[in-house]
Parts: C-alpha cells; structure tokens; sequence
C-alpha cells in the first residue's frame, strides 16, 4: 500500500483538532479572534493540501479496483457482528473528500469576514470544524455504522449552527426541526441497517457489497425494503419529499453554513449513500424508481416555491432542493455518475450563490445598521440595483446563474443535461422515464426563470434599499470575494470533468469512478442515445434556459417593486406559492399538534394520572383499606362478637372432622 | 497489573471488602463531628472506587461463570449460604455503583444542609445493600440485600427529599414492597420444592438453578411473582407510576442512585434469575409477546409524556421509562447482540441520566425551581452548563459517538433478529427522545432570555466540574471505544443466551438465505 495514502487519517483529525482547539478558546479567550481564524481556517487549508496528496496517490498507486480499506480500532464487536472504526479510500470517497476540504476551505475563508464582528466568532469556527470533521467521516467510513456516525454527526452540527444565534426562538426552532425531521430519516437507515445485518451478517461495504449479488434476489422484497429504508434517510439528509421542509428554515443560519452546509456537502450525504450503495439499489428497481420519481418531483415542487420567494436565501434553499431531486433522479435511473457529477457541479455554483447572497445581506445589513433601520437584510424587495454598488458580486453570481440554468460551456449545464439525457435515454424501456424526463424539463425551465428573477430583483434596476442606507453600500471585502472568484472559476471550469460523449475528451469522471458504479450498473440494461439524439437535447436544453431567462427579463418588472414594508400582501396563486402550499402548516396541524395533545391530555393526564394512578394504584389502597375494614368487623373488641366466631369455628370445625 | 492483584490475593478479600467498607465508613460517618461528616463518605466511597477498580484487570473476559467467589456457612439450618460473586453480566454493575457513589456525594456537598451524618451514613449502607443485590449467589442472600437497600432509600427521599416527600416515599415503599413480598414468597416455594424434591434445602442459586425444572407447573406463578418484583423496579409501563414522583421529589443524589442503580436491580433480576429460572415460561409466547408490547409501548409512552412534561425532572424520569424499555426489548428479544446491547444502556442510563439528575439539581440549586418555563436562554449566562447539558442530551438521545449509540444499535440491531415488528416500532424511539429532549433544552438553554432572575446566574462552580468530569468521560469512551467493556461482558452474555434458549433451540444465525 502507498505510504502517502495512509495519511488520511490526518484529513479527518486536522479538522478535529480545529474543532478542540477553537472550542478551549470559546471558553477561555473569546476574543481572540486572529488565533480562530488562523487555526479555523489553516486545519482546513492542511486539510486541503494533504486530501489531495492523498488522492493524487491513489490515483498514481492504485490501478486497479480495489479500494483502500485502513483499520483503526475495533469498535463495535460482539459475536458475528464485528465493526471496526475503519476508512476507506476509493474512487468515489476521494471525489467528496476533494470537494469537501476544496469547498469547505474556501467557505471558512470567506467565514473570516462574514462573521468578523460576532461575539460567538470562536464558537463558530468550533462547529465549522466539527462539521468538516463529521463530514469526512461519514464521506471515508467503511462500513454503515462508521459513515452513519458521520451521518448523524453533520445533522449535529447543522443543528448547532442554525440555532446558532439561538436567542432567537424562530432559530432555535429551525435547528430543532432540521435535526428531528433528519432523524425521522435515520430511523430508515438505522432499519436499514438492521436488514443488511439480517440477511449478510456483516455492515461493512466490502461485504455487502461482495455478499449481495448471491445473498439477495434481483427486485425481490428483501432488497426493495432495505433500500426504500435507506432511501429515507436520503430524503431526511438530503431534504426532499416529504422531509424536505426543514431545509428552507434552516436558512436561519449564518449564510456561509448555508453554503457549505445546507447546499455544498452535508445535504447532498444522501446522493452520496445511493451512489455508494448503488449495487443495492441497482438490485432493486422499484426502490430506485421511487427515488428518481421522487427526485423528478421535488425537482419540480421546489421550484415552483422559488418562483414565488422574496427571501434571497430562500429562493436558493428551494433551488438546493429541487437541485437535490435531479441528483437523486439521476441516481435513481442509475447514472450514478451523472448523479455524482452534479453533486460536484452544484457544490460550487451553489456555494458561490449563496455566498454571494451572503455578501449582499452582510452590507445590508451593515448599511441598516449604521442607519439604525431595523428592515429586512435579505428581502429582495430592499435590494435592487446593486450592481452598481458590488460589481464582482454580482459578476460572478451572474456566472454561476447561467451556470445553474444550463447556459452551454459553463458546468450546470453538462451536468443537468447528462442527467436528462440519461433519463431520456431509458424512454425505450418504458414511458415513466419519459414522463421523468418531461418533469425534469419543467423544472429546468423554472430554475432558469427563478434564477434571473433573483439577479435582477437583487442587482437591477433601481435601489430600494433606502436613501441614506445607499452611502453605505459598497462591495464586500477581499477576504470575502476572494473566495467567490475562485469559486467563480471552479462552475466555469468543472463541466470539464465529464463532457458528453459527443465531445472530444469527454467521460474523464465516468472513467474514474466505474470501479464503483460498475457495480450497480451490471444490473441495469445497457442505454445509450444516438449522436443525433443527443444534439437535439443538447439544443432543447439550451433553448429552455435561454426562454427561461429571457421570459424573466421581459415578464418582469422591477421598477414596480416596492420595499417590503411598503408591499401589498399576496394573493391567489402567488399566495400559495409564497407561503409554500401551507406545507409547514399542515405538517403541524396533522402531526405537531395532535401528537402533543395526545401525549398531554390523553397519555399523561387520562392513562398515567387518571388510569394507572387513580384507579390502579389508589384502587388498590382504596382495597386494602377495606380489607383492613373488614377485618376490624371480626375484632372489634367485644367479647361477644370474639365468642360467636369461635363457636362458629368450633363448629365447623367439628363438622369438617365428623364428615 | 492482574499479576500484581493476584499477589495480593484481590480475589479472595475484594469482594468481602466492597461489602464491609461502606457499613465500617457509615459507622465512622454516624458517629463522627457533623462537619465532617461528608468527608468521611467522600474518602470512604473514593477509597471503595479505587478498591473496585482491580475488577477491571483482575476479571478475565474469557471465563463466562462466577468470579472472585467468596462463600461464608451464615445460617447453616436453614440452607443460607453467604455466596457472592461477579460475572460479566454484574461487573459493570457493580463499578457502576462504586463510580457514581463518590460523584453522590461530591454532588450533595452544597445540597444537604439538614442532618448530614444521618444521610451520609445512609447513602453508605445503601452502597452496601446494592453492591449486595449485584453479587448475591444466594436467594436469600439476594433478598436480604435487596431489602435493606430499600430502607435507606425511603428515608433519604421521605427526609432530605422536596415537598410532597412523605407522599413519594409512601409510594416508593409500597410499590417495590409489594413486589418483593411476592418475589420472598416465589423464593420460598423454590426453597421448598427444589428441597422436597432432592432432599436438601438450600438457597443456593445454582442449585436451585439446576433443580428448578422439579417445580413443574407452579412456574407460570413462580415467575409471575419475580416478574412483577422486577417489573415494578424497572420500572416497566404500567408499573412505572411511581417513579415520576420519587425522582422528583428526590433529592439530587437520591434521584441519581435511583435511575442509575436502583432500576437497573430490576433489569439485573431478570438477566440473571428470571430468564434462567424460567426459560419455558419467559419464552412462551404469550408472556414473550406480552413482555415485549409492554417494552415498546414503554418506549414509546415514556417519551411522548416524557414530552410534555413541565418539570425537567420529571422529564428525564419518564425518559427512564422509555430507555429501560430498550433494555427490557433487549433481555426478551436474546441474543447476543441484544443482551450486551441491554447491558451496555444499563451502564449508559447510569451515566447520561445520572449526568442529567446532577444538572437539574445544579440549576435548581440556583433558582429554586424545576419548571422548564422558568427558564429560557441561559446559555448566555451559563456556557459551561449549557454546553454538558447539551452534550449530555445528546449521548440520552444516542448520538452515535456517545454511549448512548452503542447501546441502543446494539439492542435494536440483535433484537431486529428475533422480534422485527417490535424493533421497527422501539426505532421510531429515537425520533420521539430527540424530540422530547431537544425541545427541552431549547426551553430552558436557548430562546430569548427574558426573565431577570436568569441574568445573574452562576456557572458551575469547579466543584461541580469535578462531579460531573468523569460522566463526561465515561460518555466519550464508551462511545468510541466500547470494546473492552464488550469483551468482558461477551462471554457471560452469551452463556446466558445459550442458557435460556436451551439445547432444542437453534440459536439466531445471521446470514439466513433470503425467504
């Protein structure tokens, strides 16, 4: 084995070690702001350096499948079960491992300036670290268990960080709702689980990787309800149908968590389980139709609620969802690459929007602040015509929206349109990938048209922000916008990892992660387009991201808006939309509420106060009482009453004897 | 360091010496000047930790039987033989009693201000009575102990305890002596039988153990009598009433004892004379069926009324119900996975709702009060305690890294084999125990913090630090790195398994072929 590969476990506890150091000085020196941002961010940066050591040796060392497997410790063993704490190195961990440290290095540059003036600078930089700590580990673990501490881990830290601002209660709320809504999820890949342990005997990935060709039947029930389990972890983690609605609120923290977290990493964990397990899914059709069905639809949904959003971070959150739903359509049909690919993608055009968002909110909110209005930093209707006032940022958000509506050349497109393409592809097996498809299409119709509606609501025509407030608009600082530069870079230049087979150098991810996929896809029917086909998508694609956009620049109108104080309520169906089809709402009132009101009025005051203890347990006293009652009657203490029962017993007595 | 323990004969005095020195130290502490009455009992429980400790090296993981046997002739005509000893399923008992004592008592330092000899000498009797339970080899030296450490525990809650004291120790005492009256009289009916039958009357386990088939159709009694014995002390839904009210009325250390070692007695009970007395009875399916409905439901149940408590300590109580169902699902479900699992959250309870009681009792002796509403964004004003609160909920709600994972993927996954419907349904726990637990402490840590008399409170003191440290670490290293408390408990644990399942039955093989 490579020496340079062993240094892995050196990714993982670079970010650990952050994570311990920061949090000794959140407690003991909190304003050492210089000594956080050199450890924060430099355990990312090594972190970085040494994760692509690592993958550059592989890639030289390791020609052939077989992935690199480093034990630890032995964690869990107990008879036949044996876990260890192990990593593994492979070609499909080594992708996520580069855009894990590469995205989450840049985030925590850009951290620096975004959260300079907060009290909790220190404490913020702790559950950075932490996070990537959990999120390598979920990306290297070798086994379910190992990756389901990573799993688990990330929600943790998404918890902590959305209620970051925690004297807030709508934060709060939002942190307790995104880790509750993420374990319903993983109480699907805990069954999960326990399903593979049932039928293999073992949880580790070699083996059940190995084991499952023979242990289970092609599309038989076993396999299905194993991966319809896992699927719902996916659907916790990665926000989509029904769990998406926690991904939304999750808004509430710092944006560049938003970035990194709740668009770049953590909640793409779930497309990343299927492309891991995908010889599972592979095995089971119809799991895997539902995953892309689902996917295809939250694709949709979600877009349709971006349409309608004035919140900036909002609008990108219901993009990230409906971005997810094509990542999970692809793996559902079983271009896992495809699938993978857009995760990569996404993973900088999506971090560079949000960032980007975050640069605009930061000097609103700045310039409020030094005016001492108390509005809302990240409604649009307060923004407009800022690119006068921050031309590299909207700059570079402008490429990275024509890069997430599928402008040809930039990386959204490429990998959207392999998505679709691959989709399309399987038409000819049945019509339901048509339909998938014809959804898929929509979709990208959409997000081309809320996409520009946030650049030119955000930085065209003119400012609402306020008179006073525009003196104090101005571009972000370096340490902030550097980043976004490089970011910038990455969306126009990752299309090239996999370019269509039509073009010349074409399929490089697809060659480097096929010892993986393999697996899966030996299971699936070979589908492949015709060249001509695949032009004519090629061109639909582009002409429904270019109606997308110009249909936004020409049906609206920003002149018309008004500050959000000032604006008229919504109605019809812009009402529905805004207020997200009253999904929130009816979650509460169908599951919240009367699970409260079960568990208090019924379960406690009724059966534990009313039943169990009233009944019960004063029954039972209320009977010994009487007992005892009954008892003073035979001794009262007058004798003639102590006489009768002995000559009553006397007799009896003498009778039993005589019988 | 086991070569260096057998040289100075551990095995032979140790566990002698864990039963002496608590009652010498109680002497000591009862007769002692009052001030210095609470070092005695912290230097007597310490100096009872460090002894202890030797187990940890000196048991050998290997052996599935009894070890560091002591046995003492005590009442030679009536068969009463004091017998004890330790095997891998009572080891970590019993350090987890030897652990939590000394951290009792640091923690009731400011909390106890009334008569401190006379509780300090109690909390070391009831040392003794409970190290007791978790060694005796003898039936009647079983009960024994398990009476005496009831007394203790009634006057430490009906004395020191909140106002409605009298109420709650009332109903702790009855119940659990209720159930114990019935479990002597099931004991009895053994001693005699299983004496009638081979002539010699003795309450030895094992012989009864061995001779306890001569019963014949008086088991369905027998065990009902110890279930209910048990059940009580788990405590399992819907015996489980009591509980609320003597937590809460507890004082700090008494609810600590109480969730992390008293209801533990009752899970031991069925681990160790339950199941292997009655394995026909225990597995029928009816009483199997039956056992395990009432552990999920007590699962469930415990957490959603856990949910809408307002009073933190009643919170965690009835988040006790629902963690002790795991343990119960665990015990019934058998296997080897399961058993260990079940033991792994008896020791984690002790520690995660141990840490738990010993924080609300921080933070009420600092506000006078329990409510959660009474609270609400501290973690402003109390960082150091905000921060294990969260951490220690955390490891409740089994966070995989913490103990508390362990232990329930371990139950969950070993029961999965045998009792998939029930599995599937005590899974759905977690998301109810995350959801009581969280929005619990959202309630009281974070939220905006809008009450005056929160602004001013103090963080834990570096006392309180030091009680809380070693949970701490316990939560950390159990979580990580399980292994060796896993290997010293796998040998008896599967002894047990292969015990109750009997030789006709085919033990649960993973790896089946699909059906």
């Amino acid at each position: 084995m490579p020496a340079i590969v062993e240094w892995v476990w050196l990714v993982v506890m670079l970010p650990f070690g952050g994570f311990l150091a920061n949090g000794w000085i959140s407690f003991f020196r909190p304003n050492d702001k210089r000594a956080v941002s050199i450890i924060g961010v430099g355990v990312l940066a090594g972190a970085f350096l040494v994760a692509v050591a690592v993958v550059l040796g592989a890639a030289r060392e390791t020609v052939e499948a077989a992935p690199a497997v480093f034990t630890y410790w032995s964690w869990m063993p107990v008879g036949t079960l044996q876990v260890d704490v192990a990593f593994q190195v492979d070609h499909l961990s080594s992708v996520m491992l580069l855009v894990v440290t590469g995205v989450g290095a840049l985030i925590h540059v850009f951290s620096v300036g975004y959260m300079r003036a907060d009290p909790g600078y220190a404490r913020y930089f702790a559950y950075l670290n932490l996070f990537v700590f959990f999120m390598l580990v979920l990306v290297l673990g070798a086994s379910f268990p190992v990756m389901f501490v990573g799993w688990e881990g990330v929600g943790l830290c998404s918890y902590l960080l959305i209620g970051f601002w925690f004297s807030e209660k709508a934060n709060a709320d939002a942190g307790k709702k995104a880790f509750i809504m993420n374990r319903i999820g993983d109480f699907g890949f805990l069954v999960a689980m326990f399903m593979i342990y049932r039928s293999i005997g073992s949880l580790s990935f070699q083996n059940v990787f190995e084991q499952a060709p023979t242990a289970f039947a092609v599309g038989g029930s076993a396999i299905t309800w194993i991966t319809l389990a896992l699927f719902l972890g996916c659907a916790g983690k990665s926000a989509q149908i029904p769990l998406y609605t926690w991904l939304p609120d999750a808004m509430a923290g710092p944006t560049p968590v938003s970035a990194l977290i709740h668009a770049a990493t953590m909640v793409t964990a779930g497309v990343y389980l299927v492309a891991r397990t995908n010889v599972l899914f592979a095995m089971a059709p119809i799991s895997s139709a539902v995953v892309a069905g689902v996917g295809a639809l939250t694709a949709l949904f979600a877009a349709t609620i971006a349409v309608k959003q004035w919140d900036i971070k909002k609008v990108l959150a219901y993009s990230t969802v409906s971005q997810l739903g094509y990542m999970f359509l692809g793996v559902g049909i079983g271009a896992y690459t495809a699938g993978m690919f857009h995760l990569v993608t996404h993973a900088f055009f999506k971090a560079l929007l949000f960032l980007g968002s975050g640069s605009v909110i930061h000097v609103l909110h700045h310039a409020y602040h030094e005016t001492h209005r108390h509005d809302d930093a990240q409604d649009m209707r307060n923004m407009g015509g800022l690119v006068r006032f921050m031309p590299w940022t909207a700059g570079v958000m402008w490429i990275a929206t024509l890069a997430i509506a599928g402008i040809p050349g930039l990386s959204g497109f490429f990998s959207k349109d392999e998505i679709l393409a691959a989709t399309f592809a399987r038409g000819g097996e049945a019509p339901f990938f048509y339909l998938l498809w014809v959804i898929g299409t929509i979709a990208a119709l959409l997000t081309a048209f809320y996409m520009t509606r946030l650049m030119i609501y955000t930085f065209h025509g003119s400012n609402r922000t306020g008179e006073k407030e525009c003196d104090h608009l101005h571009e972000a600082p370096w340490i902030m916008t550097g980043p976004l530069v490089v970011l910038a870079a990455g969306t126009v230049l990752a299309g090239a990892l996999n370019l269509p087979e039509i073009l010349p150098a074409h399929g490089w991810l697809e060659h480097w992660l096929e010892p993986v996929t393999e697996l899966g896809t030996r299971y699936l029917p070979e589908a492949s387009l015709a060249p001509g086909t695949e032009w004519a998508l090629l061109g639909l694609a582009t002409a429904v991201a270019a109606v997308g956009i110009i249909g936004a620049w020409r049906l609206l109108h920003p002149e018309a808006l008004v500050p959000a104080r000032e604006a008229p309520p919504e109605t019809g169906l812009g009402k529905l939309l805004y207020r997200k089809y009253y999904v929130d709402e009816i979650y509460d009132a169908a599951v919240v509420r009367p699970l409260v009101w079960l568990s208090e009025k019924v379960l406690w005051r009724e059966i534990d106060q009313g039943v169990i203890d009233g009944a019960g347990v004063t029954g039972v006293t209320r009977l010994a009482r009487w007992l005892g009652h009954l008892g003073t009657w035979f001794q009262n203490g007058y004798v003639g009453r102590y006489v009768l029962w002995f000559v009553v017993a006397v007799i009896l007595v003498v009778w039993e004897i005589r019988r | 360091m086991s070569g260096l323990l057998s040289s100075i004969g551990y095995q032979y005095w140790v566990l002698d010496a864990l039963i002496l020195i608590p009652v010498a130290g109680g002497a000591v502490a009862l007769v002692g000047p009052e001030v210095s009455g609470k070092r005695t009992a912290l230097v007597v429980t310490l100096l009872e930790f460090v002894v202890s400790l030797g187990l940890w090296w000196a048991f050998d993981p290997a052996t599935a039987g009894m070890q560091f046997e002591v046995s003492h002739a005590w009442i030679p005509s009536w068969g009463v033989t004091y017998h004890v000893g330790v095997d891998g399923i009572s080891l970590f008992l019993v350090l987890l009693t030897t652990l939590t004592m000394p951290l009792a008592v640091l923690g009731s330092y400011t909390y106890i201000k009334s008569y401190e000899r006379p509780y300090y000498a109690l909390l070391l009797v009831l040392t003794s009575g409970m190290l007791g339970v978790f060694i005796a080899q003898d039936l009647f030296v079983f009960y024994v102990f398990w009476e005496i450490m009831l007394i203790p525990m009634y006057f430490i809650i009906g004395v020191w305890g909140g106002e409605r004291r009298l109420y709650a120790a009332l109903k702790f005492f009855i119940y659990t002596f209720v159930g114990s009256l019935l479990m002597l009289v099931a004991i009895l009916t053994i001693y005699l039988l299983v004496g009638q039958s081979t002539g010699r009357y003795s309450f030895e386990y094992q012989h009864l153990l061995n001779n306890i088939w001569l019963t014949g159709r008086w088991g369905i009694w027998l065990f009902g009598a110890f279930f209910l014995a048990f059940a009580i002390k788990v405590p399992m839904f819907p015996f489980h009433t009591w509980l609320p009210d003597a937590h809460v009325e507890a004082p700090t250390a008494g609810s600590v004892i109480l969730a992390g070692i008293l209801l533990k007695m009752g899970t031991y009970g069925f681990l160790r004379f339950a199941l292997p007395l009655f394995p026909g009875v225990a597995l029928s399916p009816a009483v199997s069926t039956a056992i395990v409905v009432l552990s999920v439901i007590g699962i469930i149940y415990g957490a959603l009324v856990a949910m809408v408590q307002p009073d933190f300590k009643k919170l965690i109580a009835y988040s006790s119900v629902s963690h002790l169902g795991f343990v119960m699902l665990g015990i019934w479900a058998l296997t080897l996975q399961s058993v260990q699992g079940a033991i792994v959250i008896m020791i984690n309870h002790g520690i995660s709702t141990g840490a738990l009681f010993f924080l609300s009792g921080m933070i009420y002796e600092r506000r006078h009060t329990r409510a959660i509403a009474a609270f609400g964004g501290i973690a402003r004003v109390v960082p150091a305690f905000a921060a294990i609160l969260t951490f220690v909920s955390l490891s409740s709600i089994g966070l995989p890294g913490t103990n508390g994972f362990i232990g329930e993927f371990l139950v969950l996954l070993g029961s999965f084999g045998t009792q998939p419907a029930a599995t599937i349904v005590a899974t759905t726990g977690i998301i109810f125990a995350a959801a009581y637990l969280l929005w619990a402490i959202q309630r009281i840590l974070f939220n905006p913090l809008d009450q005056p008399e929160n602004e001013k409170i103090p963080d834990l003191s570096v006392r309180e630090l030091i009680v809380l440290a070693p949970l701490l670490a316990c939560i950390v290293w159990i979580g990580v790195y399980p292994a060796p408390i896993l290997r010293r408990t796998e040998a008896s644990a599967q002894a047990l398994v292969n015990q109750v399942r009997g030789p006709q039955r085919l033990p649960i093989v993973p790896g089946a072929p699909e059906r």
